[in-house]
């Protein structure tokens, strides 16, 4: 199937308003959005220093907020992720502290509140297994976590290497190893050779490895775990890759390499790039705009390059500060958040 | 704390006058820079008791539009080449302009080049809303700002 081959667009399925600052941050319930007869969940987070969780009525199938998440965060909640069992969120504030709130169906609460970055928590993620999550911070640290028994969260690890203000964690989506992106315009990859516990900082991908050159705002891998793509102020995305099997069987670290660059796409830096399950990769820029871009069929001898399969003009009235596919199969759905406040629902679709 | 200031001896200058500009002198749907720099000319310097304008660090040549894109560039001139104040400087543009503009526009902000000692680390802290976003969430640089930007509303 040639994606560049079909008329497609990026079709607006709803807006979802509530929100009174800007929005930073989308995150699908990986759980809720792809069982069947489960409705579709997606969590917002804001500068008015709340979380909204937003539902799709079976009946009606439109959007609702079903609940807001607030009284816990006393500044801007700049992310959120759900845990790999859907059943717990957490959200990372400018107040310096990670929530963890429980989903109780209709009603979350937060159960834990995790404390000792020095100053604004940037990003959360879980790993593949839902034990541990990793936070980020302007205070140039990334701190590790296990999750224990009884509500209980203990700190594993605080890893520092990064100059700069980190920007965004993001655990491999099958392995734990673990990486972070920053001001001082670096990804680094962290990992735990004996499994021990003790990250160590195993790889710095920067300029001299066709790295960013400036603030690398966001990372995303494609399903299989072997390519990712990061977003940067240096207005391209660049595409990774690794031997996965090699990295899998145990041995030793396989080095990520640099296969490619988009360059030339956008002209405001990039704030958000995500891999879909049918890898599409899409950009959310300080344009307002919504990219989508596809590897190209032609192969190179210089290795993989991409197409831009197209381009949605003002799909906010502002910044699109993130974007995310929805887990489930074959439905092709995305959500967006951006500066205007609003949340947006998408659908990919063949012209009619 | 009396810390000596980072510029003791600034240069001043005289308040400009205000033209009076008629309606039809600038496009209905653009904005015109000298309206934007009407903004922002009057902030107080963070340090010092005279208007930005006043200290020279802007003048009308600081606004650039570029209507087809709705983008806005403001070059603003720190006093001395070490100033530490550059930082607030830029988040008082932000502030002010935030009040001030409507939504859509985008606002690059820049010390002139060749204006500062750090001029590519300033630049881009100005630059990155995250940043300028969690500075203005904190209450003292936030009071210190907005001091500057009404402070002819005192």
């Amino acid at each position: 199937m040639d994606l560049m081959e079909k008329n497609l667009e990026l079709v607006e399925i709803q807006k979802l308003e509530g929100h009174t600052d800007r929005v930073w941050s989308v995150a699908w319930n990986p759980v809720s959005s792809q069982a069947d007869g489960v409705s579709p969940i997606l969590a917002s987070c804001s500068g008015d220093s709340t979380v909204r969780i937003w539902e799709q009525s079976s009946l009606s199938r439109s959007w609702t907020c079903k609940t807001v998440l607030d009284e816990t965060h006393t500044r801007t909640v700049r992310s959120c992720a759900w845990s790999p069992s859907g059943q717990l969120l957490a959200t990372a504030s400018f107040d310096g502290t990670t929530g963890i709130w429980k989903n109780y169906g209709s009603e979350f609460d937060c159960i834990s509140t995790l404390e000792g970055h020095e100053n604004e928590v940037k990003s959360v993620s879980w790993n593949a297994s839902g034990s541990h999550l990793a936070t980020c911070s302007r205070d140039k640290s990334v701190w590790i976590w296990e999750v224990l028994e009884g509500n209980e969260y203990d700190c594993a690890a605080v890893l520092t290497g990064h100059t700069q203000d980190v920007k965004m964690v993001q655990w491999h989506p099958t392995m734990d190893v673990l990486f972070s992106c920053s001001y001082d315009n670096t990804i680094k990859v962290w990992w735990s050779e004996d499994d021990d516990g003790e990250y160590q900082c195993v790889q710095t991908l920067g300029e001299s490895n066709n790295g960013h050159s400036s603030t690398v705002w966001s990372i995303s891998f494609n399903a299989a775990g072997d390519k990712m793509v990061t977003c940067s102020d240096d207005l391209t995305l660049k595409i990774w890759g690794t031997d996965i099997a090699r990295m899998q069987s145990g041995e030793d670290y396989a080095p990520w390499i640099h296969l490619c660059t988009l360059s030339g796409y956008h002209d405001r830096t990039i704030y958000s790039a995500h891999w879909s399950r049918d890898d599409i990769i899409v950009s959310g820029a300080g344009d307002n705009a919504i990219r989508l871009f596809v590897e190209s069929k032609h192969d190179s001898v210089d290795g993989p390059s991409y197409n831009l399969l197209l381009k949605k003009n003002k799909a906010h009235e502002n910044d699109v500060n993130s974007v995310q596919w929805s887990p489930g199969e074959g439905n092709r759905l995305l959500a967006s958040a951006s500066d205007d406040g609003m949340v947006k629902i998408w659908q990919l679709a063949t012209k009619q | 704390m009396t810390l000596g200031l980072i510029n003791a001896n600034p240069v001043v200058q005289a308040k400009k006058e205000r033209l009076v500009r008629r309606e039809d002198q600038y496009r209905d749907d653009g904005v015109d820079p000298l309206e934007i720099y009407e903004y922002v000319r009057d902030i107080r310097d963070p340090e010092h008791p005279y208007t930005l304008e006043q200290l020279s660090v802007l003048s009308e040549e600081s606004v650039t539009v570029d209507d087809k894109l709705d983008r806005i560039l403001i070059m603003f001139t720190p006093t001395i080449q070490h100033c530490s104040m550059a930082n607030i400087i830029g988040l008082c543009l932000r502030a002010k302009l935030k009040e001030c503009l409507p939504l859509h526009y985008k606002v690059d902000i820049r010390v002139s080049p060749g204006s500062h000692a750090d001029e590519v680390s300033v630049n881009k802290q100005l630059n990155d809303k995250e940043r300028v976003a969690a500075a203005l969430e904190n209450p003292n640089l936030r009071q210190l700002v907005d001091e500057c930007i009404y402070s002819d509303e005192i």
